[in-house]
């Protein structure tokens, strides 16, 4: 109902009507601004809670009031940290089935995504459909089937499983669709048609330059999903060495007596380096981010 | 043929050659998107397919399987353990799900407001929880709410509030995961409302106020009513998300090498927690495919319910 044509004009009025609402005075403001900034606090807080806690043993961590300043335990944890967890081998193994997995994404969702919003064969409507309708089939139900199909391809303990299934996904396919099919004129396949490219041709030089914004935005959000992903990489790696980080850290929960300081500074070793990535890359990745949810919504 | 004229076969030719091309142009088309529905099928489909017949068996995994018709749905009728997680689970929805909605909402529209300014930093910060590893979090805020020495109950103790045992007791292990689930999931719910709301025609607003309307009239009968698919969709998502929660209540209810999954009394035992110990602790695989089944037949049920209460199609 609320269609994309009206967002340009949406934005040419905002910033029309840049200046301050009539009805708002100085207190509603003071009002607002103090509800955001409270809650951007107590978002944030967790966080600075763990960068903290990671610089301390459990003899300062145990003490009241508990330590909100920096302690000076870092490089003590750290080697403590290595010595009950192959954290460097672990964060290899989430970075590279990440990365692969999201490449992988973006070619097959992109290469699909293309093929639904230029194309007009039969059959679209109802493939699309199905397609659709597979987002909302939850994934819980195939779980322990895919655990079982896994074990019979001997797969079980490899990266295979990992990376393998989701590369050409619903959502992903959906996401590209709706870019490409608005960012894409015609003019610009049909040009190079008469050239006498083939299609696959198209594709790689004319349509994937055009939607780089798109494959950044569906990037980010695929490697944080995989890098996170817990459960399924919970049932196939059962050898240490292959584990990736959510799944060696589930393991400190369970020994007892690890340096509480240890155990947090494992956890910041897997929020960080993604957190970090997400603050430089914030402000293209949101716009983006909510550019395609007004499309996709 | 012979005795036909010249242009005739001669436009015949160019639509087949038409024809060819158009059909050229499919192949590829239909090779572009081959791999989701070779894919799906492989590892979709089938699995799904694969877990009902496999919840007629009893199976441990390793010896032949057994086929024992519909006894694991009778057994899993009658077994309390099981309702307890399917509560737990349906509460934990409730308590996650509604105060994050409100919150999100809330804070939607003060950041839409033309006069908020950084508004690019406020959504980052909202945003940044969902980007941190659900294990992770757990484990930092399991200190948190330390009983003797948590921050928390360091800081409901400096206004007289004795100390709670967040994790160890049945009363608040459910409360603390809903609490960091909305911690988590808010600002992502805020980004999709955000969205919603940066698609409402600017006119609308612009033309009520010119009529005289009040801010609480354009929210009531403007905003909200075209807000109302944006809000359906997210909350028919939280519903199949929230039926298949594991991360949070798993690491919070003492992690997944715990003895007793779920916590004290099993408070914090979700579906999903008794689903994994069932089939992957216990090797009762076909008992835990039927569990997986009813399961999504609950998630269709309420996305339903939910839907015909609302009175909308979801996919709207």
């Amino acid at each position: 109902m609320a269609s994309t044509t009206q967002g340009g004009f949406a934005a040419r009025r905002a910033a029309r009507s840049g200046g301050r609402d009539q009805l708002m005075g100085p207190v509603g403001m003071a009002l607002l601004y103090t509800v955001l900034i409270g809650g951007a606090l107590l978002t944030a807080f967790p966080f600075y809670y763990m960068l903290v806690t990671a610089t301390h043993r459990s003899t300062t961590i145990l003490r009241l009031p508990p330590p909100l300043w920096f302690g000076d335990a870092l490089v003590q944890n750290y080697n403590e940290l290595l010595a009950n967890l192959p954290f460097w081998n672990s964060l290899f193994n989430s970075f590279a089935i990440a990365a692969i997995h999201t490449i992988l994404v973006l070619f097959f969702c992109s290469l699909g995504g293309y093929g639904f919003a230029k194309f007009r064969f039969p059959g679209r409507n109802g493939l699309f459909a199905f397609l659709l309708a597979t987002l909302m089939v939850p994934g819980a139900i195939g779980l322990i089937p895919s655990f079982i199909i896994m074990r019979n391809l001997g797969w079980m303990d490899s990266w295979n499983p990992l990376i393998i299934p989701g590369i050409a996904n619903a959502f992903g396919i959906f996401w590209m669709r709706q870019y490409i099919e608005q960012a894409i004129p015609n003019d610009l396949m049909d040009a190079a048609r008469i050239d006498g490219a083939h299609e696959f041709r198209i594709y790689w030089n004319i349509i994937v330059p055009v939607i780089v914004p798109a494959l950044a935005a569906l990037a980010i959000l695929t490697f944080i999903g995989k890098w996170n992903d817990f459960f399924f990489p919970l049932l196939i790696l059962k050898d240490e060495a292959k584990y990736t980080l959510p799944v060696a850290l589930s393991t400190l929960r369970s020994l007892r007596g690890t340096e509480i300081g240890v155990q947090i500074l494992g956890a910041a070793g897997a929020i960080m380096p993604i957190l970090i990535v997400f603050i430089v890359a914030s402000r293209q990745f949101m716009s983006g981010l909510t550019a395609g949810a007004v499309k996709g919504g | 043929m012979a005795t036909q004229t010249v242009p005739i076969p001669q436009r015949k030719a160019s639509d087949r050659r038409v024809m060819l091309k158009e059909a050229r142009r499919n192949a590829w088309a239909y090779a572009f998107i081959s791999p989701f529905y070779l894919l799906y099928a492989v590892f979709g489909m089938f699995p799904l397919l694969y877990g009902v017949w496999l919840s007629f068996h009893e199976w441990d995994g390793i010896s032949p399987m057994e086929w024992i018709g519909l006894e694991n749905y009778a057994k899993l009728l009658v077994d309390d353990i099981w309702w307890y997680s399917v509560y737990n689970t349906i509460w934990l929805f409730f308590a996650a799900t509604v105060p994050q909605i409100i919150i999100a909402l809330l804070l939607a529209f003060i950041i839409n407001s033309t006069y908020i300014k950084g508004k690019d930093i406020f959504r980052a910060a909202y945003f940044a929880p969902i980007v941190a590893s659900s294990v992770a979090v757990a484990l930092v805020f399991t200190y948190l709410f330390g009983e003797r020495y948590g921050l928390l109950n360091s800081i409901i103790g400096a206004v007289g509030i004795e100390p709670i045992d967040w994790l160890g007791s049945r009363n608040w292990l459910k409360p603390s995961i809903a609490l960091v689930t909305v911690w988590q999931w808010t600002g992502y719910t805020m980004i999709i409302f955000l969205a919603g709301l940066q698609s409402i025609n600017q006119e609308l607003y612009e033309a009520a106020k010119v009529d005289g309307a009040q801010t609480r009239d354009i929210f009531w009968s403007i905003t909200m009513p075209l807000m109302r698919p944006v809000i359906l969709f997210q909350v028919i998502l939280s519903i199949i998300g929230a039926m298949q929660t594991f991360d949070i209540p798993v690491m919070l209810a003492g992690g997944t090498q715990s003895s007793a999954p779920g916590g004290t009394d099993r408070s914090g035992l979700v579906a999903m927690i008794n689903l994994y110990w069932t089939a992957f602790k216990y090797t009762e695989f076909g008992y835990a495919a039927a569990m997986a089944f009813l399961l999504f037949i609950l998630i269709i049920a309420f996305s339903y319910l939910y839907n015909r209460w609302q009175g909308q199609n979801p996919t709207d």
